[in-house]
């Protein structure tokens, strides 16, 4: 009952707060070569829409590619020397807009309100004027200059694929074995408890990595999705994320003692939250306060940021530490509640 | 029977979960090659005391020892000595006749000569060689039931523990799954099994009734029947049950 009436509204709720394509408060970072009246009021107008807060100013290109690197940042304005000046005398200036594509769609939004923002400015300081001065933005791409989605795409489905496979059939198997009553005999026999789980969980934890590697190999070879970062590192921190699925599969087989409620506890506690709270298709930074704290305990929703960094920026560990210890965390508690459990029931 | 070595002691059992006390004060010995009766009405607390038998389980308190070992400290140990069969149907429907055998086997850590050899002896027994590489998914509920019993013995372990093993089975296979139960217990291993049928309970040597987590009575079928002047099992256990203060 609670599922037949609670779905529904779930859902709507989720689907009308996660799909909206506005944009809100987006980090940005200038680089003012010019410095004079005109770049900083073309500054305080964009912050002034209120869809892009000032977090940072450089003092130099090569600052450029660092900032995108954390990730917070996710446009960076550049203004060239003598920008104002340009302006009233040449009667054109121009304004890099540079972006971190490795989400493509985010990426071409704040590539269309920025122009908007200038456009308007310069017709307003047109106005009255016979000889118009012409702003000239120029937009840059960083980490996926064609703007391809199918980089978007790869660690989402890698993340969702990585998820299903290892927590729904986990938990699914497990639950089966209840079901038909030989968890029981198994309980009973020599075996140790953990020998059974490892049994249970080990073809998954292969299968999943060979999954992972068709992932990343059909991105390569078939998408061109570039693998910049170590490849050792992406495939260590997808067995993280690997064993994190399973532990959570576990967790959902000690909890239901039928296939059926397995099942239906993966689709809705894994799949949607994958897919619709991850950040996969959806920008995590658009959505309600609520929602965002909600996505914080989404395990994809950091491999997502990992295997973005690592595959389309190149970074190293020392960018995505603490995505990993989150991961480990979840794992680490996965377990210790999924024990905690076992033993509640032995006793 | 031989009533000098104890398969199984009992002590003074108690299992509480919470307020409510599932196994009070139990106290009982079963002897080795025996085929020890283990009644009650639902809930009574027989599946609560089997489970604490077979290590599955930790009780309240109590001195327990089954084949020889202490539930408490040697629980692995134990394992390795007893077999069980519960109430669900436990092969694996998709796996053939053959293969259930040799995972099972295989668990108990039997050589995969010795699970060949016994395996062949075993289906020429029942009858079922022509079925050895049949998935168990094809085969009748009849023969799944004596197969389940037999590999729950295939290790050759000190005591078999049936929960509930002929329910849903007609009374002709019912019956052919006691000679197998008679069988087990003539090649000195000790039967412990709780069922339903009160028919079934005069075939075993002794029976124990128990009634709201304790136990009632505890002796041969013909002394209990003597004892409450009935003239077969069901009126005993209806005598007993209807002492019980949670009626249904």
């Amino acid at each position: 009952m609670l599922i037949l009436f609670g779905m529904p509204i779930v859902q709507l709720l989720l689907f009308g707060f996660v799909i909206t394509n506005d944009l809100k408060d987006v980090k940005m970072a200038v680089l003012d070569h010019s410095k004079d009246e005109y770049t900083s009021e073309i500054i305080n107008k964009i912050v002034s829409s209120g869809y892009f807060n000032l977090v940072e100013n450089l003092d130099n290109i090569t600052q450029v590619d660092e900032t995108f690197r954390k990730g917070e940042t996710k446009v960076v304005l550049v203004f060239e020397p003598d920008f104002g000046k340009k302006l009233i005398k040449g009667s054109q200036a121009s304004v890099q807009i540079l972006t971190d594509a490795s989400d493509p769609n985010m990426a071409n939004m704040e590539v269309n309100y920025l122009q908007g923002i200038l456009h308007n400015y310069n017709v307003e300081i047109n106005r009255g004027k016979q000889v118009p001065n012409q702003i000239i933005p120029q937009t840059r791409m960083y980490f996926n200059s064609k703007l391809e989605s199918v980089y978007m795409f790869v660690p989402g489905i890698m993340a969702t694929i990585l998820m299903l496979v290892s927590a729904m059939m986990t938990s699914i198997s497990i639950a089966r074995e209840k079901e038909l009553g030989t968890m029981e005999i198994l309980l009973v026999s020599p075996l140790r408890p953990l020998q059974i789980i490892l049994g249970k969980v080990t073809p998954y934890l292969i299968l999943s990595f060979i999954n992972a590697l068709v992932i990343v190999g059909v991105g390569y070879f078939v998408f061109g999705v570039p693998v910049l970062g170590s490849f050792a590192l992406l495939m260590t921190e997808s067995l993280l994320f690997i064993l994190l699925a399973l532990s959570l599969g576990i967790y959902i087989s000690t909890v239901s003692n039928s296939q059926q409620v397995a099942m239906m506890l993966s689709m809705f506690a894994l799949m949607l939250p994958t897919i619709l709270l991850s950040g996969f298709i959806f920008p995590l930074r658009n959505m309600p306060q609520p929602l965002q704290i909600i996505s914080n305990i989404i395990p994809p929703r950091w491999f997502i940021v990992i295997i973005k960094n690592i595959m389309l920026k190149g970074t190293g560990l020392e960018f995505v530490w603490k995505e990993t210890l989150i991961l480990i965390g979840m794992t680490a508690g996965l377990i210790g509640l999924s024990v905690k459990k076992f033993k509640i029931r032995l006793e | 029977m031989n009533t000098d070595k104890k398969v199984i002691s009992v002590r003074n059992l108690y299992k509480k979960f919470g307020a409510f006390t599932a196994n009070d004060d139990l106290s009982f010995d079963v002897y080795k090659g025996e085929i020890f009766g283990f009644l009650g009405a639902n809930g009574a607390g027989k599946t609560t005391a089997m489970k604490i038998l077979c290590g599955l389980s930790y009780p309240t308190s109590g001195e327990i020892m089954v084949a020889g070992l202490d539930v408490y400290k040697q629980r692995e140990e134990l394992k390795k000595n007893i077999g069980y069969m519960s109430q669900k149907f436990s092969l694996y429907e998709d796996l053939t006749v053959f293969e259930n055998i040799r995972f099972y086997a295989g668990i108990y850590g039997m050589s995969s000569k010795e699970i060949k050899a016994k395996a062949d002896e075993l289906l020429q027994k029942l009858g079922l060689v022509h079925a050895r590489n049949k998935r168990i998914g094809e085969l009748p509920l009849g023969w799944k039931q004596k197969l389940a019993f037999s590999v729950a013995i295939f290790h050759n372990p000190e005591i078999v523990f049936l929960d509930e093993p002929t329910g849903g089975v007609d009374p002709v296979t019912r019956r052919q799954f006691w000679d197998l139960i008679y069988e087990a217990s003539r090649d000195g291993i000790t039967v412990f099994v709780t069922t339903h049928y009160m028919d079934e309970a005069e075939y075993c040597d002794r029976i124990s009734i128990m009634v709201d987590g304790r136990i009632e009575a505890l002796d041969t079928p013909e002394k209990l029947k003597t004892q409450f002047k009935a003239k077969d099992m069901d009126e005993v256990f209806l005598l007993l049950a209807r002492k019980s203060n949670y009626q249904e």
